[in-house]
């Protein structure tokens, strides 16, 4: 049962995974280009919800709206005037420039927040329970995350597959330099591909923050989760985003219950193996 | 208006400046009596004018409904419905069978008529064509002339480069010859056709051999 349970947690684990990697699949999807500050923003999420929560004694609902309007506000600014300007045919400026963003991030939160620990702390939430049995019991809390995940996973293909701006992302995507003969504005499009996935980084961070403790220097390590998850899924795959996400969370799981130490190696085993056995992805995006 | 010359002369590269790819480095591109020089290819497609690839550049990872689509909500027109407009150009390209088909199935006539069908999505007023009867079979070039035929009937205005003479003679009024990015002649297609120096030039007879 121990084994069942394991499973279990590691498979909603693999929700929150998911959600670390679908703004990153997103970005790299739409615009070929790896945010490597991606798992700072992420923090700066959490940080967010934590601030507008317990720092100005906001109600939750309001919090998370902000977290969100602001996020999405952030990544389009944050494109539209920095990042648009380093995209080109060369791909280390814009690694570069991310880089940079994590260190200033990761510093700004320090003198910000201390290097002290937080976590949000959800009170009944976080203890609340479904029992399955007499042995099994599944987490409110990670089932809302999983949950979650899902659902803005269905979220984007649905905006990608059945909107006006989800053709324009996918034009984009297909061929950003036919766009603008089709009357496309490219640097808008990144913009808005941008704003999309920090609502999804927003949402990662509040989870984060409601998960597990995070500390200012939290980043570089979701982005390795969220990397791996992006790689194993197929690049620019949403659906085998989530299915790496369960993958590693799995793995994490069961390795942890082997050892306590194990937790983190074994996920990182797991990335190992897929990528050995199926170099280019679990769900490889057809390219042509 | 079609426009020949040999490989070389400047024909895409024409196209390329009027599209906005390229600017040029000196004179100036006017278009209905704007100077459209320093503008973006955005705000060409914008003022109406579109054009197609010599190699078809469909967005592979979309159908051809989609295609339509998301030129035509990028483009000139301003469609009050743009879905019926996009069926009725997909009508009009004979591409409606194929209308939620992967723009990467489709054959070469196919995806020819797609960028045409793409080009007239965004609403144009001035069309490019690119050399898009090149590489099809004679029955598929006559197929294609007589929808080329139909959009010029509707208004639109054609500038056509094409090596594939006898389709371009089938559709245009005006043939004008490029050589080393000049001008060398220009007028009705007969005249033009019968010009010696063109014959020389394009058509690799000199005129010392047909005296």
């Amino acid at each position: 049962m121990i084994w069942v349970n394991a499973l279990v947690q590691g498979v909603l684990l693999g929700g929150l995974y998911a959600l670390f990697a679908a703004g990153l699949s997103l970005m790299f999807g739409v615009m070929r280009f790896i945010n490597i500050a991606h798992g700072d923003f992420i923090v700066v999420g959490a940080y967010a919800i934590l601030f507008f929560i317990v720092g100005l004694g906001l109600p939750p609902a309001l919090g998370v709206f902000l977290v969100i309007v602001l996020m999405a506000a952030g990544g389009y600014l944050n494109q539209n005037l920095l990042l648009n300007r380093v995209l080109g045919k060369d791909i280390l400026p814009p690694v570069l420039v991310t880089f940079g963003m994590s260190i200033i991030i990761q510093n700004a939160l320090l003198e910000g927040f201390s290097a002290d620990s937080q976590k949000l702390a959800t009170g009944w939430f976080e203890t609340s329970s479904i029992p399955l049995g007499q042995e099994l019991a599944i987490g409110l809390l990670p089932l809302l995350m999983f949950l979650t995940a899902v659902g803005v996973i269905a979220a984007l293909q649905w905006v990608f597959y059945h909107t006006a701006m989800g053709r324009m992302l996918r034009a984009t995507s297909d061929d950003p330099e036919i766009l603008p003969l089709m009357g496309g504005n490219r640097a808008h499009t990144f913009a808005v591909a941008t704003a999309l996935a920090s609502v999804v980084v927003g949402v990662a961070g509040i989870w984060l923050a409601m998960k597990t403790n995070f500390d200012p220097a939290a980043g570089p390590a979701r982005l390795l989760f969220a990397f791996e998850a992006v790689i194993i899924g197929g690049l620019g795959n949403l659906w085998g985003t989530l299915l790496e996400g369960v993958i590693l969370g799995v793995a994490q799981s069961i390795g942890a219950q082997i050892d306590a130490g194990y937790q983190i190696l074994a996920g990182h085993l797991a990335f190992l193996l897929i990528l050995i056995i199926r170099p280019t992805g679990l769900m490889p995006k057809v390219v042509k | 208006m079609g426009i020949i010359g040999p490989n070389g002369a400047g024909k895409s590269t024409l196209f390329n400046l009027i599209g906005g790819a390229l600017t040029p480095s000196s004179g100036t591109i006017t278009f209905k009596g704007h100077d459209i020089t320093a503008t973006r290819a955005a705000h060409r497609c914008h003022a109406g004018i579109a054009r197609s690839f010599q190699i078809p550049h469909p967005f592979v990872g979309m159908t051809v409904y989609e295609n339509l689509l998301t030129a035509a909500s990028f483009g000139n027109a301003g469609f009050k419905d743009s879905k019926a407009a996009c069926r009725d150009i997909l009508a009009r390209t004979g591409l409606l069978p194929k209308a939620n088909r992967l723009a990467s199935s489709l054959t070469l006539l196919e995806r020819k008529r797609l960028e045409l069908a793409r080009a007239l999505a965004t609403g144009p007023e001035l069309l490019l064509l690119d050399e898009i009867a090149g590489g099809l079979t004679e029955a598929e070039c006559h197929q294609l002339v007589a929808t080329i035929k139909d959009i010029h009937a509707s208004g639109v205005t054609l500038i056509w480069i094409e090596h594939i003479i006898h389709a371009l003679l089938a559709v245009v009024d005006r043939i004008m010859v490029i050589d080393f990015g000049k001008i060398v002649a220009s007028g009705p297609p007969k005249q033009v056709m019968a010009d010696p120096l063109v014959q020389e030039i394009y058509m690799g007879i000199s005129v010392d051999d047909v005296a």
